[in-house]
């Protein structure tokens, strides 16, 4: 069934797109990630405009997060402070991103850059997790115990002046490193179109040191105003929010998660973060591909101040 | 007697004078040519895969003899709204296609589809067309930075023609005019799937054993009509209402995905 999206100004295909959004649902429930850096590459792949992708995939990750933070609500594992915080942080990166990011469609270096962001991005992080949870495999089949960081250990970051305190983490930590943290990924939010859970959630556990029990619950808290914040600005500056498309992925999305969620609790920590970072992995990889590979057509045409 | 030589030169300057003009008009007054639409605005449906357009058309006063050897020709044009466009062109760097040389053209219809009477080689020669600006291959592209070497204007008008070109927005539709009596004709021009939306301009040129006599020309609204079409316009006309519905949509949806599917 083809349904035409009014802001891509192309013909989709309705299953494709419910498919895609439930797949990606169904690996965000399970690995507790918001989707986007998924949901993006995929709509890029399936034709969708980069600019557009990015702007919508923005719009979905909301829907996700919000349904996240319901339950997180539920169970108290959310520390408000903290979120409230980052997102402060990433008003103004995602603000300073946007800007970036009509600066570069200008150029008609948009496509590249966010490219790139990706494929570094996802192969940093993907690569990283492979090793660590390859190793924890190794570790956990040879039998010995694995190695966690002490929770009391402390570096640089918590040299850092103007201390705040955090009582539902247990933290007290300068709002240096939170806020930089917020920025950082309110920036990634509105170039890449991602929540930036997939950052932030190891970014809060290694650098912050925050219990890991509240980390999704606020990472997620911080990703739906960061996300809204970058839809709304995307939707007011370059009008590349499609809702029709941004729905279908949603509807999608939510149904697929909560049944991720469950699949989850099936696979053991170590191999599901193997699986992930593989994911991760395979979409940095395609993407990088297509920066290598001849492009069928060395000329394209963009028109001034339209998509 | 000078007088009256002058006075008999003078009368036959002025049978000849009178005579000129009329002798012109004795044979046919000069051909014209009139389109007409049918309709002033065309409105496209979501789902639109691309139509043919018909525009009627008539050639005023023409020469029956001319026109049983058919040696009128006519070329009917519908141009799509003018725009501003920058070509892109990809080269490596690093191994990595990046865009690097650009140019930009001003006035650059978005659309331009052709029809004619026979193939464009067949009615006149390329001077001409160059003149008229007629025909895809001919149309003139303005460059906005005259700076730009001829070289490099040259290499981006053809790639902005033969990206136009395949994407359907550019076409030739050769036979697409055909004579219906002596003095009427019927063009069939493309409307391409991605047709923009906008004042389309139909111009009808007419030639006469390869001489271009005349031009008319009539105006098309092209719109887009139905539900995806409100949701383009409001995104436009009311972005931060826009963004807003989107969000609270994202925000209902998850809280209903949660009532629905929760299976915690």
């Amino acid at each position: 069934m083809g349904i035409y999206l009014p802001i891509a100004e192309i013909s989709v295909n309705v299953f494709v797109l419910l498919a895609m959004g439930a797949a990606v649902g169904f690996l965000s429930g399970m690995f507790g990630v918001g989707g986007g850096f998924l949901i993006t590459p995929l709509l890029i792949f399936y034709n969708i405009p980069p600019a557009i992708a990015v702007a919508t995939g923005a719009n979905q990750v909301i829907a996700s997060s919000f349904s996240g933070v319901l339950s997180h609500m539920k169970r108290g594992t959310l520390d408000f402070k903290l979120g409230g915080v980052l997102l402060a942080g990433g008003i103004v990166g995602s603000t300073g991103g946007i800007y970036v990011f009509a600066f570069l469609r200008r150029l008609g270096q948009l496509d590249l850059f966010i490219s790139l962001l990706y494929v570094v991005l996802l192969g940093t992080v993907g690569g990283l997790m492979l090793v660590e949870s390859v190793n924890a495999l190794r570790a956990t089949r040879s039998g010995a115990a694995p190695v966690l960081k002490k929770s009391g250990q402390h570096n640089w970051i918590h040299r850092l002046p103007l201390k705040m305190r955090f009582r539902a983490s247990k933290l007290f930590v300068s709002v240096i490193p939170v806020l930089g943290l917020g920025a950082g990924i309110g920036f990634l939010s509105s170039i890449m179109g991602v929540g930036g859970g997939f950052i932030m959630v190891p970014a809060l556990i290694y650098l912050l040191k925050v219990p890991t029990n509240v980390v999704i619950g606020t990472s997620l808290f911080q990703i739906i105003f960061t996300s809204a914040y970058t839809t709304l600005v995307h939707a007011t500056t370059n009008q590349t929010v499609d809702v029709v498309l941004a729905f279908l992925l949603m509807a999608g999305g939510v149904a697929g998660a909560q049944y991720g969620a469950k699949a989850g609790q099936r696979l053991r920590g170590e191999q599901l973060r193997a699986l992930l970072a593989l994911l991760v992995l395979a979409v940095a990889i395609r993407l990088a591909i297509d920066l290598f590979v001849t492009p069928p057509n060395l000329y394209s045409l963009s028109g001034v101040g339209l998509n | 007697m000078p007088a009256p030589k002058a006075i008999a030169t003078v009368i036959l300057l002025s049978l000849l004078a009178a005579a000129v003009p009329a002798k012109a008009q004795t044979p046919l007054p000069t051909e014209g040519i009139q389109i007409g639409l049918s309709t002033d605005n065309v409105s496209i449906t979501a789902g639109f895969s691309g139509a043919d357009l018909t525009i009627f058309g008539s050639l005023e006063n023409p020469d029956p003899l001319v026109a049983r050897q058919g040696r009128y020709d006519v070329i009917v044009v519908l141009e799509g709204p003018p725009r501003t466009v920058v070509v892109r062109r990809k080269d490596r760097v690093l191994g990595v296609w990046v865009n690097l040389d650009s140019a930009t053209f001003e006035n650059v219809p978005m659309s331009y589809s052709v029809a004619t009477t026979r193939p464009l080689q067949d009615i006149t020669e390329p001077n001409s067309y160059k003149q008229l600006s007629l025909g895809a291959s001919n149309l003139y592209m303005q460059p906005a930075d005259v700076g730009d070497s001829p070289a490099t204007i040259e290499e981006f008008t053809a790639a902005l023609r033969e990206r136009k070109s395949a994407t359907g927005l550019f076409s030739e539709n050769v036979g697409g005019v055909q004579f219906l009596s002596q003095n009427l004709f019927r063009a069939t021009v493309r409307l391409a799937p991605n047709v923009p939306v906008g004042t389309h301009k139909a111009r009808a040129f007419l030639f006469k054993s390869g001489l271009f006599i005349k031009e008319s020309s009539a105006q098309l609204e092209i719109r887009k009509s139905g539900f995806e079409q409100s949701i383009f316009r409001v995104a436009h006309d009311y972005s931060f209402l826009y963004g807003v519905f989107a969000i609270s949509l994202a925000m209902i949806t998850g809280w209903l995905g949660r009532l629905i599917f929760r299976k915690d």
